[in-house]
């Protein structure tokens, strides 16, 4: 486990930054979670950092980091919340895990009706037909958080058009590209946390 | 296996009522057909009395074969139709006075149907003796008009005319052959069920005298206690249950010189044939409860627990979830007043394990057992929490939940395979504050120590959840319940060493296993308390289940194991379970015996023992080094290299070198050459 050199620390931020838009900021910043009340040094530990463990990227409060430094490499198997894993070839990919980090503070979203929730579960991408609601303004190959229609955030992917010409789309043309899902965690459960 | 066998249990009572059922619709189904017909021959002839009393005693017999299933009570009309069927006139007299008595009778089908035993063909005349005068008011009511009561009357007119309709065929010639044809047909009934009720004795027996549960050797081979044969399932539960109402009452019950072991040793074997259980778990499990507890232990292991599913506080609340479920079809209901987070699963037409709200992570699949582990521990916010076998992670993400997300949970399980599950459960439910380590469990004080609460959920034998894993009534031997409690007891100091005493919040242990049996829990709690003088058992924060044993088959505990809880299956319908609560109070003396220690310690002590043995050999080889051109042994500075590495290897396990320099010392200022070897013995067996 160490922190990210600074080519990884880029790499990782600009894919956030793909869903996140300029509030990736708050991602870095201590203020997440935290009452105001707190002291300065207690902010500091609950700052939350990015840690790389055998290829993967964790994100955590600063506080949990410290203390897995007691547990020895090989039997680190995991901490916090696992944002991704870096690919041999150095780019960045981004896990299913991810969601609960970048749902948040997405930019754009796209909210699935009822009847396209499966689909999408089962690892198809969004189309027309399904979209109950999508941020305006999108522009094309861009990420976006998909919702269903009580917010819950199902997965990630990118536009496959910008909003614009996605109105002139027939209903079943595509919307937006599936990236992760959260019905991953049935179907990749052996892959997806393989150390 | 199990579903067979549940099926067939279940079978015994049911016959009886499907019969009557049976047979009642029977009744109510053929006469519509029979209707028109009978109405019209009969205009043509009016029905001999007699001959319709016979008639009905055919169709008693009749019925009483078609059940077969139920030749007890088929018996009983048979025992009775043989009497009355020879002697007609009584019968007339009969009719004649119970004419008087009921004039009109409303629903004569009614009683027929209760007094059939008893006065079948009297009845019987009755009705043909009323027919014949009603007769033409209700032709035009059977014909078209629909009336809930009409329907009835018709319906017990067209029976009978249906047995009018039958009477017509007689005559003479084939009267007598037919009677002849009954008798028979009642005599081979009459024999069936006298052997039915030889074989079924003890149901008759019952109220009566006591029954007789023990039997003869030759006797048990027919029921299939020993033999290769399929067990007589229906006999040998009457032959528990039996013995078990003997065992109750054995003043009353049993029989002259039988002893009461006896009869244990006959009903222990009777249900490891019902059941399937290996001798030996058999009775481990029996001797727990008494007999009668035992057999309902044993009778709730063959049926599920209810599906059980948990809120995740951390993303949900019950309310939305159950509504969320409900809208999607499934009957669900709130596990009991004990959780705010549990709700019980009744049916489902979706798979509850593939929902979108699962795959959201509003909720776990988890037994209500595993509830009581966390509920025990009541973990706070912002402490620091060790779950010591943490896998598949529904205690840990609860301990998450419970925390908020705050503080930091060492979730810890020996088998990489199942920490991946652990840690697909973690990162669903959104648990953030996690970190997930493969690490032996015993080694975790040297890891990292200082835990304000410990779980310790240890590997057992699994005696609770035989309902969910069938196989662990025949795979455990008594190999295992020597192995598993020693390894508990080891993990149970491996946990109290772990947790920091001047926790403000905390210092607590808590150990549970899914297994109902002393061994791995009453006798591993005392253990700890004798090794650990600085823990005491604290109560359990629990509602409700059984309080722990204080004395078992001879042994005794400390009485404060009353404080520890155990969940039977038959009792809370969840999974046998037990929970202790421990509270450390001050820090682990240093003369304790370490979990991972105390067995380097006792081998320590047999190399020593061994070494003496092998003293011989091994100054041989030295001579003989001496001698050879690579230039002997030097001792002195050999020495320095083992102290160096024996260093070495305890930083590396952990601990300080420093703290066991004394020792090291004490042991150095005695030394000679053999106390060397010894050490060197010593650090050969350390290091393997």
């Amino acid at each position: 486990m160490r922190p990210l050199t600074d080519t990884e620390t880029q790499t990782l931020f600009s894919k956030l930054a793909n869903y996140t838009g300029r509030s990736l900021t708050h991602l870095i910043t201590s203020s997440t979670s935290i009452p105001a009340s707190s002291k300065s040094k207690k902010d500091e530990d609950n700052r939350h950092v990015f840690r790389l463990h055998s290829s993967r990227v964790y994100y955590l409060p600063l506080y949990l980091a410290n203390l897995a430094t007691s547990i020895a490499r090989p039997n680190l198997l995991s901490l916090g919340t696992c944002i991704g894993k870096f690919t041999k070839t150095g780019k960045f990919r981004l896990h299913i895990t991810a969601l609960d980090v970048i749902a948040p503070h997405a930019r754009y979203k796209v909210w699935v009706k009822p009847n396209g929730e499966m689909p999408f579960l089962y690892g198809g991408n969004v189309v027309k037909a399904h979209v109950g609601r999508w941020s305006e303004d999108c522009p094309e190959h861009v990420g976006v958080v998909v919702y269903d229609m009580k917010d819950v955030p199902l997965g990630f992917g990118v536009t496959a058009r910008s909003t614009a010409e996605s109105r002139r789309l027939e209903p079943t043309g595509i919307v937006t590209f599936r990236q992760a899902d959260i019905g991953e965690y049935l179907r990749d459960e052996d892959t997806l946390f393989a150390t | 296996m199990g579903v067979g066998r549940r099926m067939k249990k279940q079978g015994p009572p049911t016959p009886l009522d499907e019969s009557l059922v049976t047979r009642k619709r029977k009744q109510v189904d053929i006469p519509p057909t029979a209707n028109g017909v009978g109405k019209k021959r009969r205009t043509a002839e009016g029905p001999p009395l007699m001959s319709g009393a016979i008639l009905r005693e055919q169709k008693a017999t009749v019925n009483g074969k078609a059940s077969k299933d139920k030749p007890l009570k088929a018996a009983k009309p048979n025992n009775i139709n043989p009497k009355k069927a020879p002697s007609p006139p009584p019968v007339e007299e009969e009719i004649s006075e119970e004419d008087e008595n009921t004039d009109r009778i409303d629903d004569l089908d009614l009683i027929e149907d209760g007094l059939e035993g008893v006065g079948v063909s009297g009845l019987d005349a009755l009705e043909t003796d009323d027919e014949d005068i009603e007769d033409d008011e209700f032709d035009i009511a059977d014909s078209d008009v629909v009336d809930s009561d009409i329907e009835q009357r018709t319906r017990m007119w067209s029976e009978d005319e249906d047995d009018s309709d039958a009477e017509e065929e007689l005559n003479a010639a084939n009267i007598e052959g037919l009677s002849r044809k009954l008798d028979m047909e009642q005599a081979i009934a009459e024999t069936e069920a006298q052997a039915e009720l030889e074989e079924a004795g003890m149901q008759t027996n019952i109220s009566g005298d006591k029954p007789k549960v023990l039997v003869d050797d030759e006797d048990e081979d027919v029921a299939g206690g020993t033999s290769t044969l399929a067990p007589d399932l229906q006999l040998l539960r009457t032959r528990i249950t039996d013995a078990i109402r003997v065992l109750g009452d054995f003043s009353n019950l049993a029989e002259e010189d039988r002893s009461r072991a006896e009869y244990t040793a006959q009903l222990l074997k009777d249900i490891c044939a019902y059941y399937g259980y290996s001798p030996f778990l058999a009775e481990k499990l029996f001797n727990l409860f008494p007999p009668g507890e035992a057999f309902a232990f044993f009778e709730a292991n063959e049926t599920p627990r209810p599906m059980v599913i948990r809120t995740n506080t951390l993303k949900s609340h019950r309310r939305e979830l159950a509504q969320a479920l409900i809208n999607r079809g499934v009957t669900l209901e709130p596990i009991g007043k004990w959780s705010k987070v549990g709700l019980q699963i009744f049916e489902s037409p979706v798979p509850i394990g593939a929902t979108p709200e699962y795959l959201a992570g509003h909720y776990i699949l988890q037994a209500a057992s595993s509830f009581l582990p966390v509920m025990a521990l009541a973990p706070q916010e912002h402490e620091r929490i060790l779950d010591m076998a943490a896998a598949p992670g529904g205690k840990t993400t609860y301990i998450a939940a419970l925390m908020k997300n705050t503080g930091c949970i060492f979730a810890n399980d020996a088998n990489k395979a199942r920490a991946k599950g652990l840690i697909g459960n973690i990162h669903r439910l959104g648990v953030k504050n996690t970190i997930v380590c493969n690490y032996d469990a015993l080694e975790f004080p040297h890891v990292i120590r200082g835990f304000d609460r410990v779980l310790l959920d240890a590997p057992c034998s699994g005696t609770g959840v035989i309902a969910k894993d069938a196989s662990v009534k025949t795979n455990k031997t008594e190999k295992d319940f020597m192995r598993l409690p020693h390894l508990q007891k080891r993990l149970l100091l491996a946990a109290i060493d772990s947790v920091d005493h001047a926790s403000k919040t905390g210092g607590y242990i808590v150990y549970s296993t899914c297994s109902v049996t002393v061994e791995e829990n009453e006798q591993v709690v005392q253990y700890a308390l004798n090794k650990r003088p600085n823990v005491k058992l604290v109560s359990t924060g629990l509602t409700f289940g059984r309080e722990g044993y204080t004395s078992y088959m001879g042994k005794t505990f400390h009485p404060s194991l009353k404080e520890t809880r155990r969940y039977y299956p038959h009792t809370y319908n969840v999974d046998g379970f037990f929970v202790s609560k421990f509270k450390k109070t001050g820090p682990t003396p240093a003369n304790a015996v370490l979990a991972v220690n105390g067995k380097n310690s006792k081998q320590e002590t047999t190399a020593v023992e061994e070494f003496v043995d092998k003293t011989p050999i091994l100054t041989e080889e030295e001579e003989e080094a001496k001698a050879d051109d690579f230039g002997g042994w030097d001792e002195e500075e050999d020495r320095e290299y083992m102290e160096r590495a024996k260093k070495a290897a305890l930083r590396k396990k952990g601990r300080d070198p420093k703290a066991d320099k004394a020792k090291a010392k004490s042991s150095d200022g005695t030394s000679n050459t053999e106390d060397g070897q010894a050490k060197k013995f010593k650090k050969t067996k350390k290091a393997c």
